[in-house]
């Protein structure tokens, strides 16, 4: 009995539950004190998807290096796309590839997360927006099991690893927060309208080639087009891999304006999503 | 801090239903009806109002549980149990009134909630005991007296998609009874699995609530609620009827209205009108001295009947009663025309008013409660009238053999057997 207060993670409070009206408070302290279970959820995930390991590890690595050798036949060698500082084409496509990838797999995945845990909504109190953060913790596994096929890719062309490469996690965890911002978005209004799921492949399609994966972003032709281009939040940080990794064209005022948008997605989608919450358990 | 855990002032929760059939689950419906509604408002033509009918599932409801109290929630399916259990578990927002709550709240709406098929019960214990609030130091902690109270052993550490139903239960309650939360929200986890998994559901409760948890309790099943509770509350169609000590709440529940002690008169709303030319008038329960009563002795045997009207003649028809204790277990199923000779003589019954008695023998039925439900068919061709638990009655064992030693006996039957002793 003793331990009754100190055995949990939320302490002993009063809470006065009333329908709630207008913008709803973001209360991230709530969601502060269910962070293990954001843990155990990833770990859920991870654990089914790589249950079969070599299966798991493989299909991490094919999905990425076939889309490569696609790529690199068709658009690199046939068409003739240009890269930067006459960098192979193959492994700067592969660059390009992985954000992206990690990006399009979170966003899919946060985007239907949370009919797809219709079972817990319906049953269990926690703050939601456990629920599409946790979604985003296997598609890391991927992209680190990626990453080390990049690393191969980077010797084998020999290419150089400069001290940018340090930049890269502040791009990856730009990458992580735009499909979060976007895949808020997504996944509260999917609780609602069940077809935005079916939406969400043909835009990444679309999105793909908004996105410097396959071509180098030097192509736009003006600062001013730049500028526009980078609304693109992906296009940010494809560039910002690019220059970590192979030292391309290094990031300007561009990157601003994508991080911009990304910080707008992602306080709107978060506000979006509170309010939406009220009702998620009555409609999904 | 007072010493009241739940207050509950004016609650109301309501859903939109008809709209369901209409909203627009999908976007491009969605978007197709805002043009059509920019197109309207430019034509000025009315456009066509949104059939909504709002259902409130809780209505203006007010109570409170003080700290430690069992506080039992009973009434019909559709009575609101559940949606209140939601509120009060944050799962779902009330639509009017306010809920105040004192403590940390643990609800148990189901058993083995985010249970994946492909991890092991090791793993489903972590990840279960997570979405239920617990720390993974306190999963760590308990985990051995988890897994004891389980009887899983060492299955372990195999997926659960390889557990037997009865394993997987086990397991799945396992996590759920060590929960330690202030204010614990229970909802009929006991109607699952078999009797002895039922007996350890309810033996782990009562344990719970001498520890002085406070604890909101729903279910069908009466005697579980006469055991673990002191009060209860009954809902009817969303509102609350009644807050009594749980007997007198029982009591009100199971006599649904229009059935006073030991007989039922069907009410005209109560028949469908497909059910004709069959309609049903009463049932009653009559001991032997002729008196309608609700509870009978077990020494001594009692008959139930069943009054009715036949607007037309009937072929084939069989009157049926079925029995079952208050927990849900089934007692028996019996037919007037079970006998080859009573089917042979009144295969065709004509117009008129019957009654169809049997006789409950003696020194068979356990202690306890029992309902009895209702069917009147023509076997595979025509069913005429149904209904559930149409009459309840307790049946008292005073004076059978072995009540001497008051101890409740498990058995659904109660039989004078024949014992011989004698020495070798």
């Amino acid at each position: 009995m003793d331990d009754l207060a100190q055995t949990t993670r939320t302490k002993s409070r009063s809470i006065t539950l009333r329908p709630s009206q207008g913008w709803i408070p973001l209360n991230l302290r709530d969601l502060w004190l269910y962070r293990e279970l954001v843990y155990f959820l990833t770990w859920r995930d991870i654990k089914v998807r790589y249950k079969q390991a070599v299966l798991g590890v493989l299909w991490a690595i094919l999905q990425p290096v076939f889309t490569m050798i696609v790529f690199s036949v068709i658009l690199g060698y046939l068409l003739q796309v240009p890269t930067e500082n006459d960098i192979p084409y193959p492994v700067f496509s592969f660059v390009g590839l992985l954000p992206w990838q990690l990006f399009a797999n979170s966003l899919s995945k946060s985007g239907s997360s949370l009919v797809g845990s219709a079972n817990l909504i319906t049953k269990v109190y926690f703050p939601r927006l456990v629920i599409p953060i946790s979604a985003l913790g296997a598609t890391m596994v991927d992209f680190m099991i990626s990453f080390v096929v990049l690393i191969g890719l980077l010797v084998y062309y020999k290419l150089p690893i400069t001290w940018n490469i340090l930049w890269l996690p502040l791009f990856l965890l730009f990458a992580m927060v735009t499909a979060l911002a976007v895949g808020l978005w997504l996944s509260a209004l999917n609780v609602q309208y069940r077809d935005v799921q079916q939406m969400i492949g043909p835009i990444i399609n679309l999105w793909m080639y908004a996105s410097p994966v396959v071509y180098s972003a030097t192509i736009i032709p003006s600062e001013s087009w730049q500028l526009v281009y980078a609304l693109n939040p992906m296009a940010g940080v494809i560039k910002g891999f690019r220059w970590a990794l192979l030292g391309t064209q290094p990031p300007d005022l561009s990157l601003a304006v994508s991080v911009g948008v990304v910080l707008v997605l992602l306080v709107s989608g978060l506000y979006f999503f509170k309010r939406m919450e009220r009702i998620f358990a009555d409609i999904v | 801090m007072s010493d009241v855990a739940i207050q509950v002032r004016n609650l109301g929760k309501k859903y939109r239903i008809g709209a369901l059939m209409k909203r627009n689950d999908t976007l491009r419906d969605q978007i197709v009806d805002w043009s059509n509604h920019l197109i309207h408002r430019f034509q000025r033509k009315p456009s066509a109002a949104q059939d909504e009918s709002i259902l409130w599932a809780l209505k203006d409801i007010s109570f409170d549980v003080k700290k430690g109290q069992v506080l039992g929630v009973i009434g019909k399916n559709g009575a609101g149990k559940s949606t209140l259990l939601k509120v009060l578990s944050r799962i779902t927002e009330p639509s009017a009134g306010e809920v105040q709550i004192n403590g940390r709240v643990g609800s148990l709406l189901e058993v083995g909630t985010g249970f994946h098929p492909e991890l092991t019960g090791r793993e489903n214990i972590y990840l279960n005991g997570a979405i239920l609030g617990m720390a993974r130091t306190e999963i760590n902690r308990k985990f051995d007296a988890i897994v004891e109270f389980s009887e899983v052993g060492r299955f372990i550490d195999t997926p659960v998609k390889r557990f037997s139903s009865g394993m997987y239960l086990r397991l799945a309650f396992a996590v759920a009874a060590f929960m330690e939360p202030e204010i614990l929200v229970v909802d009929e986890v006991l109607a699952v699995g078999d009797a002895e998994f039922q007996q350890k559901c309810l033996g782990k409760m009562s344990e719970v609530a001498q520890e002085g948890r406070t604890i909101l309790f729903v279910s069908h099943n009466m005697s579980a609620i006469l055991r673990l509770t002191q009060e209860a509350i009954v809902l009817n169609k969303g509102q609350l009827q009644l807050r009594a000590p749980t007997p007198e709440a029982v009591d009100l529940y199971l006599s649904g209205g229009h059935t006073k002690a030991g007989e039922h008169i069907w009410q005209t709303e109560e028949i469908p009108t497909d059910s004709a030319p069959f309609l049903p008038e009463a049932m009653r329960l009559i001991d032997i001295h002729g008196n309608i009563v609700d509870t009978i002795r077990s020494t001594e045997p009692a008959f139930l009947e069943v009054e009715y009207t036949l607007r037309a003649p009937i072929t084939g028809l069989r009157i049926g009663i079925y029995l079952y204790t208050a927990r849900g277990e089934a007692v028996l199923t019996s037919f007037d025309t079970d006998e080859v000779e009573l089917f042979d003589k009144h295969t065709r019954r004509k117009a008129g008013r019957y009654i169809s008695r049997c006789t409950i023998p003696e020194d068979i039925l356990n202690q306890g409660r029992y309902t009895v439900s209702f069917n009147a068919s023509s076997y595979n061709v025509r069913r005429y009238f149904r209904d559930e638990q149409v009459l309840d009655f307790t049946v008292d064992a005073t004076g059978a053999p072995g009540m001497q030693w008051s101890e409740p006996r498990p058995g659904v039957i109660r039989p004078r057997l024949e014992w011989d002793i004698r020495e070798r």
